[in-house]
Parts: C-alpha cells; sequence; structure tokens
C-alpha cells in the first residue's frame, strides 16, 4: 500500500503493510535511523517524534493514520526550542550511550516550546514517558533549566 | 581532494632547509589551497609569520636506514607500537583507534585523551576509528570498568613514542639533533629557528624511523597534561544530538533483511511442530527459518525456535506472532523463582564451604555478649540496555561479516567460528557503537542467529530482539540468599562476623551443572569484606542455575554489598552506636588486607595487590567525605533520613548517602544522594560523574523496582513496565559527586558506583522509618510506595 507522508517538511512516499507504525516506516523503508525502538509499546519514549509539534510515539501509530500531518523526527528538528536544547545537552555532555536522547531531546524541545520556564515538576511530568537506563535525568533536568535559563 | 593528493603546496620558498626533494610550485588558486586543507593555515597563524611557508616533505627523498621491528609489542597492557593506534593523515587528522566498545562510558573520548596527549596532538584534528575484532589489539572485553586500566600505559607510550618519531622525523629534514626540536599541538619546532613542521607532513617520514624502546619513552609528567585528567567534551555526544551515528540496530546494508526470533520460553526448552503457514501470509513476511535446539552448557548458543524473515521488522513481528509453535519441554520446565528462593535461603541457614577464615567464629559466636543475625535475599535481574540486542550478518562465500552492538567483538568473532564451524579468518566482526549494555552485550547469542539465519536466506540480515525478547530470554543477573551473624562484646564492639552467601553462579552458563560460586564472584564483595573484627569466616552455598545466569553491571558486588552494608548498619543499631562511626570502627586502622593470607582464592579483579592493594585508609576518605558532603549527622525532619554505605569494586572506593523522605502512608521521594569516588587517576573527572550518577541510579532502579521471576521455566515479566525501571520523576532531585583527586594508578569507572547505592538507601529507610528491608526489591514492578509496618508508620509520623 502506497502512503504519502510529510516528513521534515519533505514528501515521502512509502510502500508498505496498512497498519505499520510510522518508527518502521522512518527506520525500515527510509533509513533515518535517529528514531529508536525501545519497546515498541510506548513505555519508553526512545520512539518519539513531533506529529505537528506534539510529542508523539512513533512505535504505535500507524502510518497511515497520518494523512497530512507534519512528521519531525530528530533529524530534523529546527527552531529556537530544539536549537537550545542540542547547545545545553552538548555544553553538558547529557547523553551518555545516547540511544535514548532521541526521544529525550525530542520530548525536551517540545517542552521548551510550550514551557519557556518549566520547574522541576514540569520536567519530570514531561520527561517520565522517556526512560534512560545511563540515568542521565539529573543532567536532562539540569539542563532543560539551562535552556529555559 | 586535499593537497597531496595532487603533488602541490603553496608558494613561498623562505625556509632555509632545503633538501632535494622541495616539491615544484604548481598552480593553485588561493581559494582551492584554503579550501582543500586547513593545514598550512593553522601553521602560519601559530608562527605569527607570514614569510614562513611550510615545505612539503618528501619521505622517499630522504636516505633513513632501514627501521627494526617494533620494541614495544610487549608493554605492559600490551602492543603499544604507534602505528596500530595512530595514524596521521597529511591534511593533519590524527585517527586513533579505540578497541574498546563505546557504550556511554565515553570510552572514545577517554583513549583519544590518552593518546592525544601524550602525541601532543591538536584536540580538533583528533578522529576516532572503532577498531574491529582481532588479538592484535589485545584484550577487548569491554567489561569489568578496565578500559584504562588495561591500556592507560601502553596508550600512553604509544602517543609518546609517535611524538617522539615525530620529532626525529622533523628534526632529520632540518639536520639537527632531535634535542633542539620540540613537538606541540601538532607542529615540531626548533631552537634554532621559527620554522615549524606539522605532523601532517611529517608523518610519512616518521613512519619510516625506528620505533623507539620503552625506556627511551619519555612520559609526560601529570603536571603537563593536557587533556588526561581534563573535562575534554564528548567525541560522540555532538551527533547523538542530530540523531547520527549507528548503533547495532542501525546497521544497513544493501539487499538486507529483517528477522525476529521466536525463542523456547523455557532455557533448553526444544521447537516441536511449526505452523507458519499464516506467518507466511503477512504482506512484507519472505520465510521462516528453524535454529538448532540449544544443549547445555548454555555458552553463547543462540536459544533455537523460529526466525521469521521479512522485508521490515514491523512484518517480521507480526508474522512471528502468527507462528504456531510446539514447545518442547526441557530439563528447566519446572523451574519456579519463588520456590528455588526460599531453597537458597533454606541453604544458607546451613554451614557452607569455607572461603575465607581468620580466628574462630564460632567460639566468637558462642562466646559474644550479643549476638545478631539478618537474611537478605535479591531477585534475578535484567540489564535491559536501551538498545536492545541486534546484529547484522552477511555471508560473502565462506567469508562472515557481522555488524553488531558487543562489547566484546573478538569473544563473537570466536563464537561465530566456534559455533558455525568456520574459520575465524574468515570472519569480521565490527563493534558499533553500543546503546547501553551492562553486561548484556558481552554475551554474542544475537550475532550467531543473525548468522545462521543470513546463512540460510542467502541475503544480508538483521537480527533485532523486541524488548519482550530482551526481557524473557536473557543472561540474567543471580538472584542470591544471604546470612549474616554477627557477635558483639559488650561495648557493642563486633568481634566475631560470619557471612554466607548462596547463589547459581555465572559459571553455571558455561559447564553444565556447575553450582558452586567461583572465586571471582566471592571476590566481589564477600571474601574482600575490609572488616577488622578477630573472627571472621566469608563461606557459599551451592546453587543450580536454571536460567541463563550472566554479568550485570557489578555483577555479584550489587547483593553482596548490599547484605554487608546492610548488616553493617544493623550491628550499629544493636549496638546504639552512629552508623558512619560504627562503618569506620568495622573498617579499623589504616592497613593493606590481603583475603588470600585468610585462606581466599582471591583474584582483585585480575589485578595484583602489589599495584592496587585493599586499602582501608582510601575506604576511610571517601566516609568522611562523603559524610562532610551530606552533612551526616544533621537534624533530620520527621520521616527523613540519611543512610550511608561504602564500597570496594573494580579497585575504586566508593561512599554513597542518600536521604529519603517518607511520608506516614509510606510515599518515598530521594532529596538527595551525596558520593565521593576514588578511582585513582581519572581520565574526564566530568564523564567519570556521569558514571558515579549513573551507577548509582542503576542500582537504585534495581533495588526499589527490579525483579525478574520465573514459572515453569518461563520468566514471567515481558516489557516496560512489568519489568520496572526507574523513570524521571523517581531520580534524585540532588545528586553531588566528589571524584578525590589521585595519581595512584587508574580504577573502574562505570560499575563501582552501582553496589552501595541499594544498601545506602535501605539504611536510609531505616533512619527515616525504623523499618529493614532486607528483601528486594524494596517496591517493586507494581509498588508506588513502601510497604511499612504500623509501629514504622508512627516513626516516620514523628
Amino acid at each position: 500500500m502506497t502512503t504519502t507522508l510529510n516528513i521534515n517538511g519533505k514528501t515521502e512516499t512509502v510502500d508498505a503493510a496498512p497498519g505499520t507504525p510510522l518508527l518502521w516506516i522512518l527506520r525500515d523503508h527510509l533509513k533515518m535511523t535517529g528514531t529508536k525502538f525501545g519497546c515498541g509499546v510506548a513505555q519508553c519514549g526512545a520512539c518519539t517524534v513531533h506529529v505537528d509539534g506534539t510529542p508523539t510515539r512513533s512505535c504505535i501509530t500507524a502510518h497511515d493514520s497520518l494523512g497530512d500531518a507534519k512528521v519531525t523526527t530528530i533529524e530534523g528538528v529546527t527552531g529556537n526550542a530544539a536549537d537550545a536544547i542540542r547547545e545545553v545537552w552538548i555544553k553538558n555532555d547529557v547523553p551518555q550511550c545516547g540511544y535514548c536522547q532521541s526521544g529525550q531531546i525530542m520530548a525536551a524541545t517540545a517542552l521548551l516550546a510550550e514551557n519557556s520556564n518549566p520547574s522541576d515538576e514540569d520536567i519530570d511530568a514531561a520527561m517520565s514517558g522517556n526512560i534512560c537506563r545511563c540515568a542521565t535525568y539529573m543532567s536532562i533536568r539540569r539542563a532543560i533549566k539551562e535552556a529555559a535559563g | 581532494m586535499f593537497l597531496h593528493d595532487i603533488g602541490i603546496i603553496p608558494g613561498g620558498t623562505k625556509s632555509s632547509a632545503s633538501p632535494s626533494d622541495r616539491p615544484a610550485i604548481t598552480n593553485l588558486s588561493r581559494r582551492g589551497f584554503v579550501a582543500g586543507t586547513s593545514l598550512f593555515v593553522v601553521g602560519i597563524a601559530l608562527v605569527g609569520c607570514s614569510s614562513y611557508e611550510e615545505p612539503k616533505i618528501d619521505p622517499n627523498a630522504i636516505d633513513l636506514p632501514e627501521a627494526g621491528p617494533s620494541p614495544l609489542t610487549e608493554v605492559k597492557g600490551g602492543d603499544a607500537t604507534p602505528a596500530l593506534w595512530i595514524a596521521i593523515e597529511e591534511d593533519g587528522t590524527v585517527k586513533i583507534t579505540c578497541h574498546r566498545s563505546e557504550m556511554g562510558q565515553q570510552v572514545w573520548t577517554a583513549m583519544a585523551q590518552i593518546v592525544a596527549d601524550e602525541l601532543e596532538a591538536e584536540w580538533d584534528k583528533v578522529a576516532i576509528v572503532q577498531a574491529e575484532g582481532h588479538e592484535r589489539y589485545g584484550d577487548q572485553n569491554t567489561d569489568g570498568s578496565r578500559s584504562v586500566r588495561y591500556n592507560f600505559h601502553r596508550l600512553r607510550i604509544a602517543g609518546a613514542a609517535m611524538k617522539q618519531m615525530l620529532t626525529q622525523a622533523a628534526a632529520t629534514y632540518w639536520k639537527m639533533e632531535p634535542s633542539e626540536c620540540t613537538a606541540s599541538q601538532g607542529l615540531v619546532g626548533n631552537s634554532q629557528n621559527s620554522d615549524t613542521l606539522s605532523y601532517g607532513n611529517l608523518a610519512k617520514l616518521a613512519a619510516r624511523l625506528q620505533v623507539p624502546e620503552e625506556a627511551n619513552v619519555v612520559l609526560k609528567e601529570p603536571k603537563d597534561w593536557r587533556y588526561i585528567n581534563k573535562e575534554i567534551p564528548s567525541l560522540t555526544i555532538p551527533r547523538i544530538t542530530r540523531g547520527e551515528g549507528t548503533f547495532g540496530i542501525d546497521v544497513d546494508r544493501p539487499g538486507m533483511v529483517h528477522a525476529v526470533v521466536a525463542r523456547p520460553p523455557q532455557l533448553f526448552g526444544k521447537t516441536g511442530a511449526v505452523q507458519d503457514a499464516d506467518a507466511l501470509a503477512i504482506p512484507g513476511v519472505l520465510q521462516t527459518v528453524k535454529l538448532p535446539d540449544a544443549r547445555p552448557p548454555a555458552l553463547f548458543q543462540p536459544l533455537g525456535g523460529v526466525a521469521v524473515v521479512a522485508t521490515d521488522t514491523w512484518a517480521a513481528i507480526q508474522g512471528r506472532n502468527a507462528l504456531g509453535i510446539d514447545w518442547v519441554d526441557g530439563p528447566n520446565a519446572s523451574y519456579d523463582s519463588d520456590i528455588f528462593a526460599e531453597q537458597m535461603k533454606q541453604t544458607a541457614r546451613r554451614s557452607g564451604t569455607v572461603r575465607r577464615k581468620r580466628g574462630n567464629v564460632d567460639a566468637g559466636l558462642a562466646n559474644a555478649a550479643q549476638k545478631i543475625e539478618a537474611e537478605y535475599y535479591a531477585p534475578h535481574l535484567s540489564q535491559s540496555p536501551m538498545e536492545p540486542p541486534a546484529a547484522t550478518a552477511e555471508w560473502d562465500g565462506d567469508k562472515l561479516e557481522c555488524w553488531a552492538c558487543v562489547q566484546d567483538p573478538q569473544a563473537t568473532r570466536q563464537t561465530l567460528s566456534d559455533l558455525l564451524k568456520i574459520d575465524k579468518e574468515n570472519i569480521t566482526v565490527h563493534a558499533t557503537w553500543l546503546g547501553g549494555a551492562f553486561g548484556r552485550k558481552s554475551k554474542p547469542d544475537f550475532v550467531v542467529e543473525a548468522a545462521l539465519i543470513a546463512k540460510e536466506v542467502g541475503k544480508p540480515v538483521k537480527v533485532t530482539w523486541t524488548r519482550e525478547d530482551e526481557v524473557r530470554h536473557g543472561f540474567y543477573h543471580s538472584a542470591s540468599a544471604q546470612r549474616l551473624e554477627a557477635g558483639l562484646d559488650a561495648d557493642g564492639k563486633c568481634t566475631s562476623y560470619l557471612h554466607r552467601t548462596v547463589f547459581p553462579p555465572i559459571a553455571s552458563t558455561f559447564v553444565a551443572g556447575m553450582d558452586v560460586p567461583t572465586d571471582g564472584e566471592m571476590g566481589l564483595g564477600a571474601t574482600d569484606v575490609p572488616f577488622a573484627m578477630p573472627n571472621l569466616q566469608v563461606e557459599s552455598g551451592n546453587a543450580k542455575g536454571h536460567v541463563r545466569i550472566g554479568w550485570l553491571r557489578s555483577v555479584s558486588n550489587i547483593y553482596h554489598a548490599f547484605a554487608v552494608q546492610s548488616f553493617a548498619a544493623e550491628m550499629a543499631d544493636a549496638a546504639g552506636k552512629d552508623q558512619k562511626d560504627y562503618l569506620l570502627e568495622l573498617i579499623g586502622d589504616a592497613r593493606t588486607i590481603d583475603p588470600n593470607a585468610e585462606g581466599a582464592t582471591y583474584p582483585n579483579y585480575d589485578a595484583s595487590l602489589e599495584e592496587y592493594p585493599i586499602e582501608t585508609a582510601r575506604l576511610a576518605n571517601v566516609v568522611n567525605r562523603v559524610s562532610d558532603m551530606a552533612k551526616w549527622g544533621r537534624k533530620m525532619p520527621a520521616g527523613h533520613g540519611l543512610g550511608i554505605a561504602v564500597h570496594r569494586s573494580f579497585l575504586s572506593y566508593i561512599a554513597t548517602i542518600i536521604e529519603v523522605a517518607v511520608t506516614p502512608e509510606g510515599a518515598m521521594t530521594i532529596p538527595g544522594i551525596w558520593l565521593a569516588a576514588d578511582s585513582g587517576t581519572v581520565i574526564n573527572p566530568r564523564h567519570a560523574r556521569a558514571q558515579m550518577e549513573g551507577g548509582t541510579i542503576y542500582g537504585l532502579s534495581n533495588a526499589l523496582f527490579g525483579e525478574i521471576t520465573a514459572k515453569n521455566g518461563a520468566v514471567v515479566q515481558e516489557n516496560f513496565p512489568s519489568w520496572r525501571v526507574l523513570r524521571m520523576g523517581e531520580a534524585p532531585r540532588a545528586f553531588e559527586v566528589d571524584i578525590v583527586q589521585s595519581n595512584s594508578a587508574p580504577a573502574g569507572v562505570g560499575e563501582p558506583a552501582t553496589p552501595p547505592a541499594a544498601p545506602a538507601l535501605t539504611n536510609a529507610i531505616f533512619n527515616a522509618t525504623g523499618h529493614r528491608i532486607r528483601s528486594l526489591p524494596i517496591i517493586g514492578a507494581t509498588g508506588s510506595r513502601l510497604t511499612l509496618p504500623a509501629q514504622t508508620t508512627a516513626k516516620a509520623e514523628g
């Protein structure tokens, strides 16, 4: 089944089975591997992308349900919030292994875009869906506050 | 295109060093020169003299005696031959080979810091080449917190030797003495004039020189280090923030297909009849492949089962869901982890095998003024790196090439050779970036799966483990039951200490039926106990493995530190003394400890006790430092408590204090954690602090929530959240790490923060509530708060 998607501002046409999650369209069909597989059941946040700006778990989002919604991935996310997040992530060496960090950055970027001065509680609420087994949580919290600074 | 490719250099004739090899100047626009390389621009800028332009060296035009073999092949740590580790391109890029796997510990950055410092390379010119798995690099098993310890000396030698060869090359070119030449930041200068030669220009000439003897290689003094022990930014993180970099699961090969595997629920269960018609009817599913049943011992074999191969991962997963497989019970069909736990506890109540003995514990306990005893239990755990196991295999005739997130590419290559019966020379294993590992990726069973399936399919195949696969078919951290007894004198001082530990050993994965805890595991927190009482005995009890048992970040130290450091606090409580003061009393006077002198066979993390003694003064030092940081002894609000634990592991000394706040209803938060670490020489204090934070939280996640159980031989948990891990909202609000400045030999950083985390937490809960936790996990997969007995609730209310 052929579907047309809007990904990072580009029109992409993919041929995949109905219901195939966006995650696997990105990774296996479009070779955009920045978006990660972590659990497949929307529990870990590694697969987070933005759909029309909203953080969305691509592992449970059927690609053929997106219509003409704008999908943004780690490879394509731009803007003041994304720039600020990337800058503090690099400046403070926030990631360790980095595997969950695409999802962390997408979640943090959406938080900062919506709330320019998040509290600890705001950060916990926005970021608790993103698991990091390296436990960069404290670094993430400090960095988001610095980016909001 | 680089300048050297077209044989041109910029104009200028000033240099007096004028060998006949000066290349002709050819037409080249200024724009082309700048675009082609920044090398000469840097050189000009640094000398600050526009009239000097660096001559291009033709190494073949200079007569040199033929160099003999490298005398650096067997320095401490292995081969330090510069060419094995460093390649300098003509554009000045310094390519440093990292033979260890990058899994978030920033080993790329650490290895580069060591080499580039001694080499006097410019940091911005450093690039990393990830080594394939090969014996030429020596040990590549990225496990045991030893990448720096094993390689610090030889990589310094390699960098320093190459710097000396580059300096020698410049001296040869200038016809000066090497003593007149000095290397600094990618350039060699001299004392006669202001000329400089860049590393990129000198590299080919230097490569023809004799590698110096180790005795003639001069290492920097620590005070002169530019990169070592400095907070150099990570080499990987900028790429990570853009979604770049290749993890094992990201590998793509032309014509590649995707596979997932349905594995028998039990270890050594077998695959019976398979109905795959429904699976094959799923769009995208290409074929199924039956894998050979696994037989004891487990080793690094795949577990058997049926692979579903498809055009994308999702189709493969859907195909697997549609398989009908009759699993045949194997020898572990009756394994029930609850029953097994009870059996281990019974074993811990009986005399065991003595593994270390001082004085007479039986008499000491019998004569004690006060006797206390406690039993501790800790369950199986899963490593659960965020990237599950994934591997890609591609055959070209008899040759096999694999890309995978493996901690040990050499063991991977050896295992592939053993199980697929092919010559190792025909196997290439590339280690990708690892999306976390924590010991899971030391075991290359998943790479063998990829190789087997790819052979059958005739195309490159990527095998992806789903999270359910990772949780249900792992190599688990061993479950353990322990019993401790102590005798205190009339003053509350401990005179006798008995520690009995029972767990299925990791060796059960490698030797069928093996049930005796090994010296290695006993040396992870049991036989190396640093306490000073006159009567001490450590015993082990046997237990068989019924699931695959494997390494998990800090391994047996987790349960041993939990029991020993909890019991230290229990003794303090029995004696009516402050926990920190009592801990220092147990550790005793400043001295070194040799467990071997008391009947132990103690491996000391493969290090000698001469180079890495067990030093009680370093234990006491981190205890005192962390106590100052946390203001131990301060008055705590109602429901708050501080808990302390100290533990030496991986040759590092770590003390941790955790503050908990518990409401009368048992809701717990962690307001703060303080940690003091003495890991000897630390390459990158910032990255070491990150490991201390991460190692601690990893331990807390396990202690609070982690529990893998089995029924009928099959693991019960499936995915997050039935296998629960710590999340952002549960992380401490404050975390302060102090890295002790030390010139001692480098010790481990990745693992040693994990062991003291659990007992510091349970000791804090005790001090907050009076409730002693002896069985993990504290909360479990579904809980939201502590289960507090009624009287402790009263205490939390203050």
